[in-house]
């Protein structure tokens, strides 16, 4: 049977993600944004092993992936062979990691990358833990987040520190464009990647990817729960064009109806003084970046 | 034409010859120059190539590896701590059948820090699927690169090239250099075809995930190139010879060892002092050689086997260790002969030279005259054992 | 001749992740469908066919049941019923 939309899906049918994988449909919606003149280098992690275990690929662009932390590395190298070729102009690069690849061992590579002024979108899929090899803590996990290797016990309740504010880390690097994106707003996500490969120089686009089975939640909910992390203001869904901010308006929720729905939370629920903690990370967010919508939320 | 060159310049400029479209280096004592004259040559518009300066080795080994995977020639260079640095994407490379070539300048490693010659950084890397080539001088180090670039991109053999030339000696020594025109290099290096790489026009994945069913296979295939390399090696250094005029065996070069009762096995600039010892030797009437190893990976185990076979003592000279073990360039020799009815009766291994000390005439006149009937396991030359008097309570 | 290294664009289609399904599958019902296309682009697979409005079909070799689709559908014209009713 002819499929027109399974065949036009630059990401196809067939990987191995979780069912309700917030990842994969974050990354589907990149690359169908992007086009098919896009060469992808790609960091080890979720995305690359559940899409290229050979000898099957659901990529339909050319795909590199090499290391963990080098694919802002790679990509530049890539940059500088298609401008060696004469080809850049009409061809677009990015260059993709989970949050483990991009703010802790990545952080090097795509600083570099980004000090360089190479022409190259770096997507970061915030998932919010090194889930591919089993939901451990890594410098984008939020406060208080039970993870296996924070995890809650008589001792501790889960990950001390909070998410490294790493799109502010990109954005004092003087590029064009720093976005963050939530699959919960797929449309948004298609409309920031199309003005990032619209402009020439580094941007970096990090979209919040909900994880059934990291963040303990069930497969249908994960555009719910991606919905509540912005809704509540602990995921800001900005832009800085030359470091100039938009945000998106909000009608603040309690942080409470986030943690809530997810069971690397659970243990939170009983202990208010952890909640006010976690709604201060709120608040801060909701004044630094002027989140509170004067009237009722966009639609 | 002749040129009176700093080892570093003569690299540079036979790799600008060489046309490679990515360059990208991360600077480190004694490479630098070689990354600085490219540099230069770049922003002069001598050679169209998109240098990129990077952060670290790590990333220079990834911006070739991402450069190389879409079809360009690359290039970069380092030493030491950089190229440990840089480990894994040189196996990673390897792994991809990529093309790269990498100049390393060998320098001793850390800890505790030492920027002098020795060949304890690249020695290690040899089970990274490299074919290492070592240089004895300047013109052999630059010749190398030009033969690494026509090994690498033999599409029968699309492996990496490490050149090793000893740091300091070769980058900072200056020796009378032929420099060959770029109507000659191109004769004999066409323009980079890849069999496979990253295009719109015909997108694939390189590097998927590869698990126990289909892994292994991928291994067996370099290690059975490596085979197929130590045919390709002479023939491209015999049309070399055709090109150039200058000869070069590629795999190994026995020097008077035809009637030798003593030959000292040697990688790198040392050959040139054991050479000249040997002469000296010789004219006291000593039946001493020397065999030079310059391919270490492939190991041309059947050509040091037919060399070597028929003289009675042999001293491997390692500027290396393989610590807790045999030193490792005299473990590989004397498996060359294990089992073999016809063989050196005595293989005597010796250390020196490490961290950039001196190895002299009287250095080699002294292993020389330790290769007795005694074998020797990992004798140590020149030791200062007064050094290892000092306590620390 | 250097063994398994390059995999072939979109060689993922030969495998059926349908066959993951175990609970339910969504049933399109037709009724109220305004052709917006959230089903389809939030479906995780990309295995939803959104050519026609009020006329969308899933590509059950491939869709694993997690329900995204019925959830998000602002009209309720998806639901997930049992595999074994299908």
């Amino acid at each position: 049977m002819s499929d027109p939309t399974v065949k036009k899906n630059l990401f196809s049918v067939g990987h191995t993600g979780c069912a309700g994988c917030g990842q994969v449909m974050a990354a589907r919606a990149v690359i169908n944004s992007a086009g098919p003149n896009t060469i992808i280098a790609n960091s080890t992690g979720c995305l690359e092993v559940l899409s290229t275990k050979y000898p099957e690929t659901a990529w339909e662009v050319p795909f590199i992936h090499s290391l963990f932390e080098n694919s802002a590395a790679v990509a530049s190298g890539v940059e500088a062979a298609l401008i060696y070729l004469g080809k850049k102009d009409t061809t677009n690069i990015i260059a993709q990691g989970g949050d483990g690849g991009t703010a802790d061992i990545g952080l090097q590579a795509l600083s570099g990358m980004l000090e360089r002024g190479h022409d190259i979108l770096y997507v970061c899929y915030d998932n919010e833990a090194y889930m591919n090899t089993g939901v451990q803590r890594s410098g984008l996990t939020p406060f208080k987040t039970n993870t296996s290797t924070s995890p809650i016990g008589k001792a501790s309740l889960g990950n001390v520190r909070p998410k490294k504010p790493l799109p502010e880390i990109v954005n004092a690097h003087g590029i064009p464009y720093v976005a963050t994106a939530s699959i919960a707003f797929i449309q948004d996500l298609q409309r920031k990647v199309k003005k990032a490969i619209s402009i020439k120089g580094p941007k970096y686009i990090q979209v919040h990817v909900p994880c059934p089975l990291g963040w303990r939640h069930e497969s249908n909910q994960s555009v719910a729960v991606g919905k509540l992390a912005i809704e509540t203001g602990l995921y800001p869904l900005i832009e800085y064009e030359n470091g100039v901010l938009t945000a998106r308006k909000i009608q603040p929720k309690p942080v409470e109806e986030y943690l809530k729905v997810q069971g690397r939370f659970k243990h939170l629920l009983n202990n208010p003084e952890e909640i006010k903690k976690i709604q201060e990370i709120a608040d801060n967010n909701i004044r630094k970046y002027n989140l509170k919508a004067e009237t009722a939320p966009q639609a | 034409m002749k040129e009176f060159l700093e080892g570093s310049q003569a690299i540079a400029k036979m790799v600008k010859l060489c046309r490679p479209g990515v360059i990208s280096a991360y600077p480190i004592t004694p490479q630098t120059h070689i990354v600085e004259e490219l540099a230069q040559f770049v922003s002069n518009g001598e050679l169209d190539s998109q240098f990129i300066n990077v952060e670290s080795e790590h990333s220079a080994a990834s911006v070739v590896l991402g450069a190389s995977a879409t079809g360009v020639r690359v290039f970069s260079a380092t030493s030491s701590q950089g190229l440990f640095y840089m480990q894994e994407v040189i196996f990673n490379i390897a792994g991809l059948r990529l093309p790269v070539v990498l100049a390393c300048a060998n320098r001793a490693i850390s800890a505790p820090i030492n920027i002098w010659n020795d060949q304890q950084d690249s020695v290690p890397l040899r089970d990274a699927g490299w074919i290492q080539l070592y240089a004895e001088d300047v013109q052999e180090t630059a010749d190398l690169h030009l033969i690494a670039y026509r090994l690498a991109e033999d599409k029968n053999i699309m492996l990496p090239v490490m050149v090793c030339m000893d740091g300091f000696t070769l980058t900072h020594g200056i020796e009378t250099v032929d420099i060959p025109s770029q109507e000659l290099v191109d004769k004999y290096l066409p323009p980079y075809k890849a069999p496979y790489k990253l295009d719109t026009e015909n997108p694939i994945t390189i590097g998927p995930l590869v698990d126990a069913d289909y892994y292994m296979e991928t291994r067996y295939a370099i290690e059975q190139t490596m085979k197929d390399v130590l045919k390709a090696i002479p023939k491209a250094t015999a049309e070399f010879a055709k090109v150039f005029g200058r000869e070069y065996n590629g795999l190994i070069e026995g020097y008077r060892i035809s009637d030798a009762d003593k030959v000292i096995v040697a990688m790198g600039s040392v050959c040139g002092t054991i050479k000249d010892t040997v002469d000296e030797l010789r004219k006291k009437g000593k039946k001493v050689g020397l065999l030079k190893i310059t391919s270490y990976r492939p190991f041309p185990i059947q050509e040091i086997y037919e060399a070597l076979k028929g003289v009675p003592r042999l001293a491997v000279l390692d500027r290396a260790l393989s610590l807790g073990s045999y030193a490792p360039l005299a473990s590989e020799v004397r498996a060359v002969f294990f089992g073999k009815k016809k063989k050196p009766s005595v293989i005597s291994s010796f250390v020196a030279g490490l961290g950039g000390r001196d190895i002299t005439k009287d250095s080699i006149k002294n292993i020389f005259s330790m290769l007795t009937n005694k074998e020797r396991a990992g004798e140590f030359i020149d030791l200062k054992p007064e050094l290892l008097q000092e306590k620390y309570e | 001749m250097f063994g398994p290294l390059i995999a072939k664009a979109g060689s993922s289609k030969a495998n059926k992740t349908g066959s993951w399904r175990t609970d339910s599958r969504p049933k399109f019902l037709r009724k109220n469908c305004i052709g917006c296309k959230i089903c389809s682009g939030v479906c995780p697979e990309g295995c939803i066919i959104d050519e026609e409005k009020n006329n969308y079909s899933c590509d059950y070799a491939y869709c694993k049941g997690c329900g995204l689709c019925a959830v998000s559908c602002p009209k309720s014209d998806i639901v997930m019923v049992k595999e074994k009713e299908a």
